[in-house]
C-alpha cells in the first residue's frame, strides 16, 4: 500500500465514517431517553433517500402513505388510552399533535409538488416528511412499553425494523435509487482527491454535534432531555414529563436519520433494506462510547468507517467480519472497565 | 375480524371450485419480498406473462399456484412441500435465488414430482434419480462466452470485482475456469456486498493490478457500483459483466460510468435488434406481447424470460406425456419428467433447448449474445 493508497482510503473512510457518525449519535440520543436501542434508525435513513429520489423523480413518494396510515394509527391510539383514562380535555391537543401536525407535513408536500420545487426545497420537503415517523413509531410501539426491561425494548424495536423493511419493500419497491450530488465541486489536498460531497458530510456531521452540544448544555429543553436520560424518576419528579422528551428525542432523532439519508443518497445507491447494515455499523460505533457519550459515539463511528475502508483494500471478502470483530474486544474492554449499577441488575 | 374470516373462507371455496376444473397443475415459487425481490418480481410477471400465452395443453385447462418465498431457502423448501402435498400439483417451477432453487429441487426429488429451475444454479443432488431441469445459461457458459470477447477484444489482464456471494463465485470460477486454456489472465478476487456504501478499497486494488479490462460480477442495480468507483478513479480500460446486469435500474444509476460495458446476454434481451433468421425473434416479439398484455407493463428485463422458456418446456413436454397419463397421477409426474428430459432442438427466447437425463443443464452457446450498452440501450454486438 502507497501513501496515496492510504490516502484515498482514508478520505473514503472518513466520510463513510461520517454518516456512521449521525447515525451513532442519533442512536445515543434515543437511548440515553427512552432507554430504546432504536434498530430502524437506518431504515429511517434510508427512507429519506427514497423519498428524496422519488421527489427528484416528481412521483408522490411512498412516505406519503406511511406517515399518514401511522398518524391515523397514532391519533386513534392516543385517543383511546384519553378516553380510558377520563381526560377528555386533552383530547384536541392529542388530535392536532398526533393527526394534524404530521398530515400538515404531507399536505405541504404533496402542494408543493406541484410547483416542480429546486433541488433545495425538495431535501427541505423530503425532512419534513420522514420527521414524524420516528416520534409516530414511538407513539404506536414503545410508549405502552415505556417501562418495560431494556431486553424487552431492544427485542420489539429488531422486530419494528423487520416490519418497516416489509413496509418500505411496499411502499418504494425492491430497486435502488441514486440522486444527483449536491455539490460538484472538489478540493485537491496534495495529491488527494476530496468530492466536495464528501466535505459536505463532513461538515454536517460537526455541525450536528456541535449543535447537539450546544442544544444540551444551554437550552432549558436539553437540560431536561439530559435529566430524564438520567433518572427517569427523578425528572419527573421536577415536572418533566418523559414522554414528552422521548417525542422530542425521537424528532430529533429522525431529523439525524434524515440528514445523514440525504447526504449518504448521492454517494451510494440506496435499497429500501440499506439502512440496516449502516444502523449496524453506526451501533458498533456507538457501542464504542457505552451507548452514553456523544463525542465517544462519534470517534467510534469514524474509526468504524476509517477500519471498514481499509479492510475493503486488503480483504473484501472479509470486510464486514473485520469490522463486526471490532465489537468483542470493545465489549470485553467495557464490561471490565465499567461498574454496574444497581438498576441494571434489577433488569 | 369474523368479516374477514368469512371472507377468508369465501376465497378458499372459490379456490376449491377451481380445482375441480382445471387439469394440470403447476405450483410456482419466487421471491415477492426480502433480498432477491428485485429479481423475483420479474420472474412472477414472467409466469404470468407465459400463462397469457399459452394456458391450456391439449384442451386441457393449466391452473397456476403462486407462492412467495421471502428469498428464504426454508421457506422455499417449505412452499415446494405444501405445494406438493396440498394443491397435488403436477409440476414445480422456481425460483429467484440460487440457494432457495436448490431447496425446492431436494424436495421435487424426494417426493417425486418434476421441477424445472428457473434460476442459474450449481450444486445440484445427483442426477442418478434426476426429477428437474435447470433453464438459464450456468455461469460457466454466461462468463466463456464474455471471456472469448475478451480475447477478441485483445485483452489480457482482466480485474475481477464482484458480489461477494454465491453470485460472485460462480462468475468468478468460470473466469479462472477460462483462464486456464485462453490465454486470459484473472488478477484480482475482490468482493463487496449488496447493500455497502462504498467499493473505493476494492477498486483501488483492482487498478493497482494495472488490469486491460475489468469484469463485474455484481448483479441488478448494485451491480454499477464498481463501475461508478472505476469511473470516479478514471480507468479508461474495457468493462465486462453478465446478464445478471441487465436490468433498467442497473443503466438509470450507473448513468455514464456503466456505458460502453459488453455482456453476454440471452437472445431476448435485444429481440427488435436480432436478425429475421435469429430462432429467437419472433417467439421474443410473441413474448413481449404476452408480456405486456398480462402485466400491463412493456418487458426489460431477462429474468422473466426464463419463466416463459420454463413455461414452453413445460407445455411441449405436457403435450406428449398427456398421451400416456392423466394430471394428478404419478404416472403422469413420471411421464412428464420423461418428456422434459426428452427435450430437443425446442428453441424458446433464450436458447435452444436439449435436455436428457443425466445433465441438469441443455443449451448451448447458441444460447447468448453480446450485448454492450450505448447511451443507456443494449445494443446487439453480433
Amino acid at each position: 500500500m502507497t501513501a496515496d493508497i492510504a490516502a484515498i482510503l482514508a478520505v473514503d473512510g472518513i466520510a463513510t465514517g461520517a454518516i456512521y457518525a449521525l447515525v451513532a449519535i442519533g442512536t445515543v440520543l434515543i437511548f440515553t431517553v427512552t432507554r430504546v436501542i432504536f434498530i430502524p434508525f437506518g431504515d429511517i435513513a434510508a427512507f429519506t433517500a427514497l423519498t428524496l429520489a422519488a421527489l427528484d423523480a416528481k412521483q408522490l413518494p411512498g412516505t406519503v402513505g406511511l406517515v399518514v396510515v401511522l398518524a391515523c394509527m397514532a391519533c386513534l391510539m392516543e385517543v383511546t388510552s384519553l378516553a380510558r383514562a377520563g381526560e377528555l380535555r386533552a383530547m384536541p391537543k392529542a388530535v392536532l399533535g398526533y393527526l394534524v401536525l404530521p398530515l400538515v407535513a404531507v399536505g405541504i408536500v404533496w402542494l408543493a409538488m406541484r410547483f416542480n420545487p429546486p433541488m433545495q426545497i425538495r431535501i427541505v420537503l423530503a425532512l419534513l416528511l420522514i420527521l414524524p415517523v420516528a416520534p409516530l413509531l414511538d407513539r404506536i410501539v414503545f410508549r405502552p412499553i415505556a417501562d418495560a426491561s431494556v431486553l424487552l425494548l431492544l427485542t420489539v424495536s429488531v422486530a419494528l425494523h423487520f416490519a418497516l423493511v416489509g413496509l418500505g419493500l411496499m411502499f418504494f419497491g425492491p430497486e435502488g435509487v441514486r440522486t444527483e450530488p449536491l455539490t460538484s465541486l472538489a478540493l485537491d489536498i496534495g495529491d488527494v482527491h476530496v468530492p466536495g460531497q464528501t466535505v459536505l458530510i463532513l461538515t454536517a456531521a460537526l455541525v450536528f454535534s456541535g449543535l447537539l452540544f450546544l442544544f444540551f448544555d444551554f437550552t432549558l429543553l436539553g437540560k431536561a432531555l439530559r435529566a430524564t436520560a438520567f433518572n427517569r424518576t427523578g425528572a419527573r419528579l421536577m415536572g418533566i414529563r418523559p414522554a414528552r422528551a422521548g417525542t422530542i428525542a425521537y424528532l430529533l432523532g429522525s431529523l439525524m436519520a434524515g440528514v445523514s439519508g440525504i447526504l449518504i443518497a448521492p454517494v451510494n445507491t440506496i435499497f429500501y433494506d440499506s439502512g440496516f447494515l449502516i444502523g449496524l455499523k453506526a451501533f458498533v460505533g456507538a457501542i464504542v462510547g457505552g451507548l452514553v457519550s456523544y463525542p465517544g459515539a462519534a470517534l467510534g463511528a469514524f474509526g468504524v468507517g476509517i477500519l471498514e475502508s481499509f479492510a475493503s483494500f486488503e480483504s473484501s471478502t472479509l470486510k464486514d467480519v473485520i469490522v463486526f470483530s471490532l465489537l468483542i474486544p470493545v465489549l470485553l474492554w467495557r464490561s471490565l472497565a465499567t461498574q454496574h449499577s444497581e438498576e441494571e441488575i434489577e433488569e | 375480524m369474523r368479516k374477514i374470516l368469512s371472507l377468508a373462507a369465501l376465497f378458499g371455496g372459490l379456490v376449491a371450485a377451481s380445482t375441480a376444473q382445471a387439469d394440470i397443475t403447476v405450483g410456482f415459487v419466487t421471491s415477492l419480498s426480502g433480498p432477491g425481490a428485485s429479481i423475483g418480481i420479474p420472474y412472477g410477471r414472467g409466469i404470468q406473462a407465459a400463462l397469457e400465452y399459452k394456458g391450456e395443453v391439449n384442451g386441457e385447462k393449466i391452473r397456476l399456484i403462486q407462492l412467495d418465498d421471502g428469498s428464504d431457502p426454508s421457506a422455499a423448501s417449505r412452499a415446494a412441500r405444501k405445494l406438493i402435498e396440498e394443491e397435488k400439483v403436477d409440476l414445480l417451477i422456481g425460483t429467484a435465488t440460487a440457494p432457495s432453487t436448490i431447496a425446492m429441487m431436494a424436495v421435487a426429488t424426494e417426493l417425486k414430482v418434476p421441477m424445472i429451475a428457473v434460476s442459474p444454479i450449481i450444486g445440484l443432488p445427483d442426477p442418478a434419480d434426476q426429477w428437474g431441469i435447470c433453464v438459464p445459461q450456468p455461469a460457466s457458459l454466461l462468463v466463456k462466452v464474455v471471456a472469448d470477447r475478451m480475447k477478441r477484444d485483445g485483452m489480457k489482464n482482466i480485474g475481477y470485482i464482484g458480489f461477494s456471494d454465491a453470485w460472485g463465485d460462480l462468475v468468478y470460477n468460470g473466469a479462472k475456469a477460462v483462464e486456464a486454456d485462453d490465454g486470459i489472465k484473472v488478477l484480482t478476487n475482490e468482493r463487496y456486498a449488496r447493500v455497502d456504501t462504498s467499493v473505493t478499497g476494492q477498486i483501488l486494488k483492482v487498478l493497482a493490478t494495472r488490469p486491460d479490462a475489468v469484469l463485474d460480477g455484481g448483479s441488478g442495480t448494485q451491480g454499477a457500483l464498481p463501475l461508478l468507483a472505476l469511473a470516479d478513479r478514471g480507468f479508461k480500460g474495457k468493462t465486462y459483466g453478465t446478464v445478471a446486469l441487465v436490468n433498467p435500474d442497473f443503466v438509470r444509476v450507473g448513468g455514464k460510468a456503466a456505458d460502453g460495458i459488453q455482456v453476454s446476454a440471452g437472445p431476448v434481451i435485444v429481440a427488435e435488434q436480432l436478425p429475421d433468421t435469429h430462432f429467437a425473434k419472433k417467439l421474443a416479439l410473441e413474448f413481449r406481447a404476452a408480456y405486456q398484455k398480462a402485466n400491463n407493463l412493456p418487458s426489460t428485463d431477462g429474468f422473466s424470460a426464463y419463466s416463459f422458456d420454463g413455461w414452453k418446456i413445460f407445455t411441449e413436454a405436457a403435450a406428449r406425456a398427456l398421451k400416456t397419463a392423466k394430471p394428478g397421477t404419478a404416472e403422469f409426474h413420471k411421464a412428464l419428467r420423461d418428456e422434459i428430459l426428452n427435450t430437443k432442438e425446442m428453441p424458446g427466447v433464450h436458447a435452444i433447448y436439449n435436455f436428457k437425463p443425466g445433465a441438469y443443464h441443455g443449451v448451448d452457446e447458441r444460447a447468448l449474445v453480446i450485448v454492450r450498452l450505448v447511451n443507456g440501450a443494449w445494443t446487439y454486438e453480433p
